[in-house]
């Protein structure tokens, strides 16, 4: 392998199946147990657990998140905290597991994160500049900002409609060959996807993430503690972060994100190419997200994805650099703030080589994001085998 | 014309601190923060400059210039109060004075553009004034 030295080992992923709606379902729940499952996959039993790591949970526990989790969960972690970054939080929880681990103050991390889905659902009040000076002028909502994102990345650069649904498509065709999938079954076309309701132009309906419950969880431990696991280590080799605003209106750039310097950082300290990635496991809550990802990590020029796409082979685990292929959030379902990690846990299985349906041939690497609000927070991870 | 007077929609949450912003929206006039050290302008309005962070912001009447930088016509609203008047448009304002604001954009009888120039244009909506923009008459042709 080319990395220097791996930071820690990703050694066991829980995945509830995604629920289009739940009744009297807690998140604890969900949460302790998909929890149950990354550790059973690890062969680590809950008391070697000696760090926690959780996100915000919406409408349910507003303060002392981890102290809840470590309570309802009987442990007594000896480093806990609440990683905020929207949909990168779970990325974003695999570094900061490794840097405690590195720092010492434990040796094997739950990161975990999910959220129920009852109705009706929560609406939390907020008092923030966003909700001041967005919301009164009728754009509430994460549609609205993305619209405004791909408009201006559309008039800039002279891509099409069909460009940013051949996406949607991909994933979708990815997602007939994930049975968790909530589109297991429902392939969708190009034209389907452009025959579907416009939510906020240029934004079609099947262009969007559909929310879901579910709930995910990944074991990070060291080295050592690896080598007694079950099956393949899966390193992290490298992680970039980079936070630049919150509401659409602050964004330094329509067009490009923080995701930029991220993957760049990410890379470099894996002293690995993006083209040297067997997988590229890419936050999609829309279309423009993938597309915008692309042209970031210097895959295609800017404007290029479309033909970059065609070049590819598609997004399938037959194409040159396959992407998202267990649906992405687009096929799969957005569990809440769970999606991001949805793009860690698939990485997981295909670099051990153990993803049904649908394995890379050959799968060593893979570079995974998570982008947050409206392309505000940036995790990437380099994610990497044995040789 | 839209009537956006009898829409039942959730208004801003004005703190102390954004208190004048809205007064001067609800006499139909556009304020700004400017920086009285670092002359930065700065919205959304801020108890400390986010250039320089000096304690020095003041408020002083914007041109009610700006150009559109992007824009979405909403045909599902996240608030369902916004309905009646769905599709509606939204855009980003690039304000003459330098900083972006976002804000309703007010139907032209034109095709909206990226880069069309807008002026403020307070309306009657929800019970209050918003600090909306149409697209302006004067608009030079795009290129």
């Amino acid at each position: 392998m080319r990395h220097l030295s791996p930071r820690a080992v990703l050694t066991g992923i829980g995945e509830l199946k995604p629920q289009r709606r739940t009744q009297g379902v807690t998140t604890m729940e969900l949460l302790m147990r998909v929890s149950a499952e990354a550790m059973t996959d690890a062969a680590i039993a809950p008391d070697e657990v000696d760090g926690l790591l959780v996100a915000p949970q919406v409408g349910e526990t507003p303060q002392h998140v981890p102290a809840t989790v470590a309570e309802y969960f009987g442990m007594q972690p000896t480093m806990s905290n609440m990683v905020d970054l929207g949909g990168a939080s779970g990325p974003g929880m695999i570094w900061r597991a490794a840097a405690a681990i590195a720092a010492g103050q434990c040796e094997t991390v739950l990161c975990v994160i999910g959220n129920h889905r009852n109705d009706p659902a929560p609406r939390s009040p907020n008092r923030n500049p966003a909700r001041e000076f967005d919301t009164p002028f009728g754009a509430s909502g994460a549609n609205t900002s993305y619209a405004l994102l791909m408009q201006a990345h559309m008039d800039a650069y002279g891509c099409t409609a069909e460009d940013y649904a051949s996406i949607a498509a991909g994933s979708r065709a990815n997602a007939q060959l994930n049975e968790m999938a909530i589109f297991y079954g429902k392939p969708a076309s190009v034209e389907d996807i452009l025959a579907s309701p416009m939510v906020a132009s240029p934004l079609h309906l099947l262009e969007i993430v559909m929310p879901v419950a579910g709930a995910d969880a990944v074991v990070v431990t060291t080295a050592e503690r690896a080598k007694s696991a079950p099956h393949p280590p899966v390193y992290l080799l490298g992680a970039g972060e980079k936070i630049t605003h919150r509401a659409v209106s602050q964004a330094p750039s329509l067009t490009s994100g923080p995701l930029k310097p991220s993957m760049e950082r990410a890379l470099s300290q894996a002293g690995m190419a993006v083209t040297d990635m067997d997988f590229l496991s890419f936050y999609d809550c829309y279309t423009i997200m993938v597309a915008a990802t692309i042209e970031d990590a210097g895959l295609a020029k800017p404007g290029q994805f479309g033909a970059w796409l065609r070049d590819n082979g598609g997004m399938g685990p037959d194409a040159r650099q396959p992407i998202n292929t267990h649906g992405g959030q687009i096929g799969f379902g957005q569990p809440d703030l769970a999606g991001g990690m949805t793009h860690v846990v698939e990485a997981v299985r295909q670099i051990r080589g153990n993803a049904p349906n649908r394995q890379i041939k050959g799968c060593r690497t893979s570079l995974v994001t998570g982008n947050g609000a409206t392309m505000s927070e940036a995790v990437a991870l380099v994610l990497g085998g044995d040789a | 014309m839209t009537d956006y007077s009898t829409l039942e929609v959730p208004g801003p949450t004005i703190t102390d601190l954004t208190a004048p912003f809205w007064e001067a929206v609800s006499e139909g006039r556009l304020i700004i923060q400017r920086c009285g050290s670092c002359g930065e302008a700065v919205f959304y309005p801020r108890a400390l400059c986010p250039h320089c962070w000096a304690d020095a912001l003041k408020w002083e009447d914007a041109s009610g210039h700006g150009r559109l930088k992007s824009f979405s016509e909403i045909w599902k609203p996240g608030h369902p109060g916004w309905l009646p008047v769905a599709p509606y448009c939204v855009g980003l304002v690039d304000l003459a004075e330098g900083p972006t604001m976002l804000s309703h954009i007010i139907p032209a009888d034109r095709p909206v553009k990226i880069g069309a120039e807008l002026v403020f244009a307070p309306t009657h909506a929800g019970g209050r004034v918003l600090p909306f923009f149409k697209i302006s008459d004067q608009a030079r042709s795009s290129t």
